[in-house]
């Protein structure tokens, strides 16, 4: 069985992301960018289903500019086989990547997909249901643990009240959630390897997808600000200000 | 007028607060319409119907809807918006899963997670963990939104005279079962509904001293229980716990960050808390530049004593 990772390039997780002062998006110039925390997760995930014997092949894919080959080589240098980069410097909405993905999917044929259940940029969580959605697939979203027997995959989801778990025919989508597993970091050995595994280049037009947007920005602006409050000396201090909020 | 249609979350005995707030945002739009997907659920749509503002509801009940299966409710939802405008769902686990399904088979585009209502076609929502609010007008012909629960009043599940209609439909998709539920019995108040909410950090060291520590206090309060991603990661406690980008988003009147340094994801989570309190021995954790109220403490002495003089 083969699997499609899905990856993207976004702000690294330790940045904080700064509003531009004119309102139109956050400040990426000269900021460290890596894979979406989400994303790798899926790759460890497709890793461990191919250590188990269960995938043969994982393809990771990426929409983005040029830039997000590194988030694939990442992805080769982790585990993954081949990789496929859709190049376009405009931001894709996650319905139009959903379509690329359907595309490629066309191609692939693979039994699974996994990917991140959100991107930490547009916190969007939908790319996933979306692909569910237009390749006719069940999902399995915020998955906390994949088992994958015969011809369908058990998928247990982290929901508002706890656990739930369903049972999905193949091929499915499944995106992750944090305690699926902890990505793995590549080796040295490994990163250098990645550099001569194959990595093909695509456009959106070479799958017939047309990445106009169908929202359109008008202002960003940075959240209201929380101010300090004041610091208490003892816990008798904090009791006598409870008292005052009524709760004590 | 433009007419919405609401989905309505439940567990087929009940409506889900939740939803309230989605009905809220929904009113702003247009006419309001419901539709409750369930099996044996008519008392909920009884319930939803009372809901203050709304119009129809639509009862949709059939095995194949019990567990809000995606694969079944989508093309069900995706029936209804041949005559409704706008699609609204409740940005819970379950809204979550089911809208994009739903905008992409529709070939819309969703807006996720909406704070305000600023036009028929234009909604503030937030971007990067909250650190970015992004004003956003779609183009698309119908929209699908979900809604942030803490970003929009309650609606009033009294004074409602809506009127229930059954409707047939929800076939099985034949791609998805639902296997089981293991939903953690909590005699605490619910996060997202709880007035004060006393949260812990990786500081607590481990799950026995999490709940020696957090536990006492919360419930001498009567409060909810959260977490950071940090001791949701350690193992501490249960996912269901964290509040944060990726967990819940909660906005209790009172909210005690006991051993959080305050990373960005856990404040995206509880930022909007109506009066924030924190107690950590770090003077410098971020958390005190949000909290209304600071104590440079060490928990393990400070929670003690002050579970002992409330």
């Amino acid at each position: 069985m083969k699997i499609l990772v899905p990856v993207k390039r976004v702000i690294d997780y330790n940045v904080k992301p700064r509003v531009k002062a004119d309102g139109t998006g956050v400040d990426l110039a000269n900021v460290k960018m890596s894979m979406n925390p989400f994303d790798e997760i899926a790759v460890e995930e497709a890793i461990r289903l191919k250590e188990k014997g269960v995938a043969t092949e994982i393809v990771a894919v990426s929409v983005g500019p040029a830039k997000a080959q590194e988030t694939l080589r990442t992805a080769l240098a982790m585990g993954a086989d081949r990789a496929i980069l859709v190049q376009t410097d405009d931001e894709v909405e996650p319905l139009a990547v959903a379509k690329i993905l359907k595309a490629i999917a066309e191609v692939e044929q693979p039994g699974l997909v996994i990917l991140g259940k959100q991107a930490i940029d547009d916190d969007s969580n939908q790319t996933g249901q979306m692909l569910a959605a237009l390749m006719g697939c069940p999902q399995g979203t915020f998955a906390s643990a994949v088992a994958v027997d015969g011809d369908a995959v058990t998928v247990t989801r982290e929901v508002d009240g706890g656990l739930e778990t369903v049972k999905l025919a193949l091929p499915a989508i499944v995106t992750t959630d944090l305690r699926l597993n902890e990505p793995r970091y590549a080796s040295l050995p490994n990163i250098m390897k990645a550099k001569s595994k194959p990595l093909a280049t695509k456009s959106p037009a070479d799958y017939g997808v047309d990445t106009a947007p169908r929202l359109k920005t008008l202002k960003v602006s940075e959240p209201p600000v929380r101010s300090a409050g004041i610091k208490v000396a003892d816990v008798d201090a904090l009791v006598a200000k409870l008292k005052e909020l009524g709760i004590a | 007028m433009a007419k919405t249609l609401v989905w309505v979350e439940h567990d087929n005995t009940q409506v889900k607060d939740a939803t309230l707030a989605a009905v809220t945002a929904a009113s702003q739009l247009g006419e309001v319409h419901l539709l409750v997907a369930g099996s044996g659920c008519a008392a909920v749509a009884e319930s939803a119907a009372k809901i203050a503002g709304v119009g129809k509801v639509h009862l949709a009940d059939n095995a194949t809807l019990k567990d809000a299966l995606p694969e079944n409710v989508a093309p069900l939802i995706v029936e209804f918006m041949g005559h409704h405008d706008a699609f609204v769902a409740p940005a819970t686990s379950n809204g979550k899963n089911i809208a994009p399904r739903v905008a992409a088979l529709l070939d819309v585009m969703q807006l996720s997670d909406v704070l305000s209502v600023e036009g028929p076609k234009t909604f503030t929502r937030p971007t990067y963990a909250g650190n970015a609010i992004a004003t956003v007008e779609s183009s698309d012909a119908k929209l699908v939104i979900t809604v942030r629960g803490t970003a929009f009043a309650k609606a009033k599940t009294s004074g409602g005279s809506g009127t229930v209609e059954a409707v047939s439909g929800g076939a099985d998709a034949g791609l998805s079962s639902f296997v089981g539920a293991e939903i953690a019995k909590n005699e605490r108040p619910e996060l997202t509904s709880a007035k004060i909410i006393v949260s812990g950090g990786r500081a607590l060291k481990d799950a026995d001293t999490f709940q020696q520590v957090i536990f006492p206090l919360a419930d001498k309060l009567g409060a909810g229980v959260g977490a950071s991603r940090a001791a949701v990661d350690a193992g501490y406690v249960p996912n269901d716990y964290q509040v944060g980008q990726t967990g819940k988003i909660v906005a209790p009147e009172v909210y005690i960050a006991v051993g959080i340094s305050g990373a960005i994801q856990h404040l995206a989570g509880m930022k909007d808390s109506k009066t924030i309190i924190a107690i950590n021995k770090d003077e410098d954790a971020p958390i005190f530049q949000v909290a209304d109220i600071g104590l440079v403490a060490d928990l393990f002495n400070a929670v003690p004593e002050l579970t002992g003089k409330l």
